[in-house]
């Protein structure tokens, strides 16, 4: 039972860090209509920021905001070089330069930072466990990632449903032509819902960085969960985001840890230890076929589109 | 029995001195003559490098079937490499070697796979049938990754290669290569007959107004789904091809990047063009071949080079030669 307790926990945490980029990218999607690829690449440059300026600040909380800004502005900067030009291009259009992108950055940051992967220490303060219920000890860097990506989203939803910026991101994502034709600017518009799309990319990857190893390639299999959820979800919705992040990572965490106990019960012990990691790692695409046969718009289709 | 030459009368066009025809005649020309180059200057590595060019391009002609010419955005086409080279792998481990077994077998499972995954991806439009078919492919990735029997994770080595009863030896590279290119030819020419027929007609209706098609009495779910099928099924002999090539097969054939690959051969060459992909998987090998004995670091000009394909080049490598015609 507390075992249970601690790995929905776990759960938990990996669904927010999967909020992170899949509200970013559901922002984007819903908003310019792009499919992005490269979402994954602003995580591990969040990532790879963070750990530098780590190193070279020695604060973990510093490194930290140095790397958000960071982020923020190459990925401003590669919305004006390199993304504009795709808006009102066929999907089929964002797919290869996306595609192309990543494939860049992943040897940008091999030229840059070497393909050893780089190690991001915690602030010993964040190392210890808190006993949360008793008898349950839980680290407590889980527990902040937890709590600062709720924050995270509730300040996302203050500002997409409460803020002057948030009302045009949401008229922009229903009908851009009547928004840029009352005289919004938008395309600083879209360069800003770029740019707080790889912000969020880049704190999840600073967020992760402790957690596991720095290294190439790492945003590419969390940018597939990371569509997944917003499939499930329904694009374009933060709303479904949310609740479709919280239940892939529930799902693919349990799954992990308590799948192999479950077919051992039924299979013999080599074949349950190969075949549940499979298995939990096929759950999560099951459900989102299964969504999609059911609902094809996911869960909480975006209102208007 | 006169179908070829009623096939070149409609597609090629009154001048055969265009251009276009020049180039893939030319590109053609060069992959016939790639296992002379490899003899006379005795380097091997050019006839494993094209022979993985003319198997990749089958898969390339494939997956245009339904994306360039049914509209069908397929991001999960690397699968059916997989089964196809699974299929291969799974029959030599239990001791079928014959090729006259596994490769009609990779075609079939190829083909039933794509049936499935067609039936339940095709309720979906737009982007949700891309992340579908993605998630798809990731299924067949893990379950591959699961096959402890067959390698797990670190793949599964070959010990040796379809045999033909003494047709045909494809331990000889050379023989199987214009086996290759004989089969990238007639999938070219499968292809071109599907696209020009009442049913090819249909698909692309589709593509352009389903709406349309469906009230005008088309069952057009039925019609995608076939093409679905036949697609996996030419894909799964490609995987069938490259589990021959290289004698071996790993979950990494299938994992997502490599769809991506595929899409890029074909939107790199020339959506719904019918030898677009072929063009456009030699392109991509050879740039990324080129540019690594170059430089250490390709990916930082293929990856913009794409980028500006996307922006720029509509139509790919073929659409310019459209282009050109034009004027």
């Amino acid at each position: 039972m507390l075992y249970f307790i601690e790995q929905c926990l776990n759960g938990v945490q990996l669904g927010m860090l999967l909020f992170l980029l899949a509200a970013g990218l559901t922002l984007i999607f819903g908003i310019m209509d792009l499919v992005n690829l490269a979402h994954g690449s602003l995580y591990m440059l969040g990532a790879y920021f963070a750990a530098t300026f780590a190193g070279m600040t020695g604060s973990f909380v510093f490194g930290a905001i140095l790397a958000l800004i960071a982020t923020a502005a190459a990925g401003m900067v590669l919305e004006v070089i390199a993304i504009r030009p795709l808006y009102g291009r066929s999907h089929l259009d964002h797919v290869l330069g996306t595609f192309g992108l990543l494939l860049f950055f992943n040897e940008l940051v091999r030229l840059i930072w070497g393909p050893a992967g780089m190690t991001l220490s915690l602030p010993s303060e964040m190392l210890s466990a808190v006993q949360i219920v008793p008898g349950i000890y839980y680290p407590i860097y889980r527990l902040v990632i937890i709590l600062v990506t709720l924050a995270v989203a509730a300040l996302l939803y203050i500002l997409v449903m409460r803020t002057r910026l948030g009302m045009l991101i949401r008229a922009g994502a229903s009908n851009r032509e009547m928004v840029g034709a009352l005289g919004v600017n938008i395309k600083l518009l879209y360069t800003l819902v770029f740019g707080l799309g790889a912000t969020l990319a880049g704190f999840a990857g600073l967020m992760q960085a402790p957690i596991l190893t720095v290294q190439i390639g790492m945003g590419e299999n969390i940018l597939i969960l990371a569509f997944v959820v917003i499939v499930i979800g329904g694009i374009g919705s933060i709303r479904g985001a949310f609740v479709a992040s919280i239940i892939v990572g529930l799902i693919d965490t349990l799954g992990r840890a308590f799948l192999p106990d479950l077919l051992h019960a039924v299979l013999s012990t080599n074949a349950a230890l190969t075949l549940a990691p499979a298995l939990s790692s096929m759950s999560i695409y099951m459900l989102m076929a299964a969504v999609l046969v059911i609902r094809p718009e996911g869960l909480f289709p975006a209102a208007s589109k | 029995m006169n179908a070829a030459p009623e096939f070149f009368r409609k597609n090629i066009p009154a001048s055969w001195l265009n251009p276009r025809t020049g180039f893939t005649a030319a590109v053609l020309a060069i992959l016939a003559l790639v296992p002379l180059y490899a003899a006379v200057t005795g380097d091997p590595f050019a006839l494993t490098l094209f022979t993985r060019m003319l198997i990749l391009a089958i898969a390339a002609v494939s997956l245009n079937l339904i994306m360039g010419y049914g509209g069908m955005v397929s991001f999960g086409h690397a699968a059916y490499l997989g089964i196809g080279g699974y299929a291969v792998g799974i029959l030599w481990k239990e001791g079928f070697t014959s090729g006259f077994v596994q490769w009609p077998v990779a075609i079939a499972v190829s083909a039933l796979f794509a049936l499935v995954i067609g039936a339940l991806s095709l309720r979906t439009r737009g982007v949700y049938f891309i992340m579908i078919t993605l998630a798809f492919a990731q299924m067949v990735y893990y379950v591959a990754q699961g096959l402890d029997r067959y390698g797990g994770d670190d793949g599964l080595t070959i010990g040796n290669r379809s045999s033909f009863a003494g047709i045909l030896d494809i331990d000889n590279n050379t023989l199987f290569y214009y086996l290759c290119f004989a089969l990238l030819l007639g999938s070219v020419y499968l292809v071109s007959r599907i696209v020009n027929s009442r049913f090819g007609l249909v698909i692309q209706g589709g593509r352009s107004n389903e709406r349309r098609m469906r009230a005008i009495g088309f069952p057009t779910f039925r019609y995608k789904l076939v093409c679905f099928v036949i697609a996996g099924a030419l894909c799964g002999l490609a995987g069938a091809l490259l589990a021959n090539h290289t004698n071996f097969i790993s979950p990494a054939l299938m994992y997502w990047t490599r769809s991506g690959d595929l899409m890029v051969m074909v939107i790199l060459g020339g959506l719904g063009s019918l030898f677009g992909p072929v063009i456009g998987a030699v392109t991509y090998l050879l740039l990324e071949e080129a540019l690594s004995r170059v430089t250490e670091y390709s990916g930082l000009i293929i990856g913009p080079a794409l980028l500006l394909v996307a922006i720029y080049l509509r139509g790919g490598i073929e659409g310019l030669f459209a282009g050109a015609r034009r004027d």
